[in-house]
């Protein structure tokens, strides 16, 4: 039997969370077909969380490219059916990108396998960071440097942690649900790993606990920078990134397992939950960092 | 001695001559093996300057391989009691990184600001920093000169110049404590 996966319209890290409702109840080797073809739009997000989807389940999924002339294209420029024909099973043709076309993409959906792609994306990404930042999102210059070093530690979770590759996109728009429209420049980074509990568990100098589950991982590593790592030099990532979007009023949010936290809640997305609990369970760790237009 | 090393030629020697980002921890693991390599030939006494000017991002991991783990190996190797560091180059947000290590590991360092002047950097009370500081501005002395510089008891000036001193950022010559800075 074959279970259709109906994916929203609008596909971002909260949406997404639909289609994993509709995964919960199936067996991992349930032959799924992925449908996109009403969606109309997809977040760096959702887009490296489509396939890690694909990646955690134990048969090739089908999928439905979308139906939208204008979303498909952009989604061909965001390399997303690149990769996603490798992990997918395609029912219908997927766009072709379009040549020499202006693109808000930032960084294309990269594979993240070792370190050095690690270093590819960075010396990728710096040029038109540096545009984004202080052009459209009027931050001041020395903010290219930490976000890339926030990119870079976003990224190297997948190669220290996740035990298999992950997924990393970068992309701009206008955010019309919050922030009155403003810009904002968000990196998504997704694996299909171990995700943190098990990534820390595996450490021999864990303290053994009460209470252990997903989200006391999740916390464990991005606010008190635990690490599986001895080494007491380890586990300064997440402070940094913590810092950095901390700094110019963004959001960074981690889902695990079952999980989800974000680490600080700013202003501007007040409905955003600190802390959930009890998610449907996903492998892996997905990482959003949102960093909004700055306005006088 | 005095020894001079452009990190982002070593990035570009030892891990790939295209790299101009101090990113990921196998690159900080390789450009600080590097660094040793170096300083193993250089002998037991020495100053060297490590020089960020070219380099463009650096993340915590490379920070924490490079420049933590570089002055901890100093302060742990009993061979390099007369091996001093001087850092240079450094922009905002490398400061960042390197800060956030250095207090992670209860670590200073020598940082040579150009016409800005010399200072210390990181992990470093207020007592540590105006004795070393002292120290720097009368070009050296005694304990009991520096004490009296400072108006602290000698005794104190001692403990305080000599935990300073193992931390790498004093000398101790036959005349007494030196501070460490680039020499030109």
């Amino acid at each position: 039997m074959t279970t259709l996966i109906d994916v929203p319209p609008s596909l971002d890290d909260k949406s997404f969370e639909q289609v994993l409702d509709q995964l919960a109840p199936l067996p991992p080797d349930e032959k799924i077909i992925v449908d996109a073809r009403r969606t109309r739009w997809a977040s760096p997000y959702g887009l490296t969380a489509l396939l890690t989807l694909a990646q955690s389940r134990a048969d090739r999924p089908g999928f439905y490219p979308t139906e939208i002339e204008n979303t498909g294209s952009y989604w061909a420029r965001a390399n997303f059916y690149k990769h996603a024909e490798e992990v997918y099973e395609f029912h219908g043709k997927a766009h072709r990108t379009p040549p020499h076309r202006e693109s808000d993409v930032l960084l294309e959906i990269t594979p993240i396998v070792q370190s050095g792609d690690v270093h590819n994306v960075v010396e990728r990404i710096q040029k038109k960071a540096q545009e984004i930042l202080t052009g459209k999102l009027n931050l001041d210059s020395s903010s290219t440097m930490r976000f890339t070093m926030a990119l870079s530690e976003a990224c190297q979770n997948i190669i220290e942690h996740a035990g298999c590759g992950g997924w990393v996109a970068v992309q701009t728009y206008r955010w019309q649900q919050r922030l009155n429209g403003r810009k904002v420049v968000v990196i998504a980074v997704c694996d299909a790993g171990v995700g943190f509990r098990q990534s820390l568990e595996s450490s021999p100098a864990r303290r053994l606990r009460d209470r252990w589950n997903d989200a006391i991982a999740l916390e464990e590593a991005v606010l008190n920078g635990v690490s599986r790592f001895p080494d007491v030099g380890r586990g300064q990532g997440f402070a940094g990134i913590r810092r950095f979007v901390g700094h110019w009023d963004g959001k960074l949010s981690v889902r695990s397992g079952t999980a989800r936290i974000v680490a600080s809640v700013p202003d501007w997305d007040s409905d955003e939950t600190a802390r959930e609990e009890g998610l449907p369970l996903f492998p892996g760790a997905q990482l959003q960092i949102t960093i909004p237009e700055r306005i006088a | 001695m005095v020894n001079h090393i452009d990190l982002s030629s070593v990035l570009k020697r030892s891990v790939c001559a295209l790299y101009s980002n101090l990113v990921t921890r196998p690159t900080g693991a390789a450009v600080r093996t590097e660094i040793e390599l170096q300083l193993g030939q250089l002998g037991p006494k020495a100053l060297t300057i490590i020089d960020f000017s070219h380099v463009g991002a650096l993340d915590f991991s490379c920070a924490d391989e490079i420049v933590a783990k570089l002055l901890l190996s100093s302060i742990a190797n009993p061979e390099r009691q007369d091996v001093y560091f001087v850092f240079r180059g450094m922009t905002d947000s490398h400061l960042d990184a390197i800060e956030t290590v250095l207090e992670r590991h209860g670590l200073a360092l020598v940082y040579d600001r150009g016409v800005d002047g010399v200072r210390l950097f990181g992990d470093i009370d207020p007592a540590g920093r105006e004795a070393w500081q002292a120290v720097f501005n009368c070009g050296g002395g005694p304990a009991d000169e520096i004490a009296a510089a400072v108006g602290i008891p000698c005794e104190e000036a001692h403990a305080l110049l000599e935990d300073l001193r193992h931390r790498r950022l004093l000398m101790r010559t036959e005349e007494g404590y030196v501070a460490v800075r680039p020499v030109s």
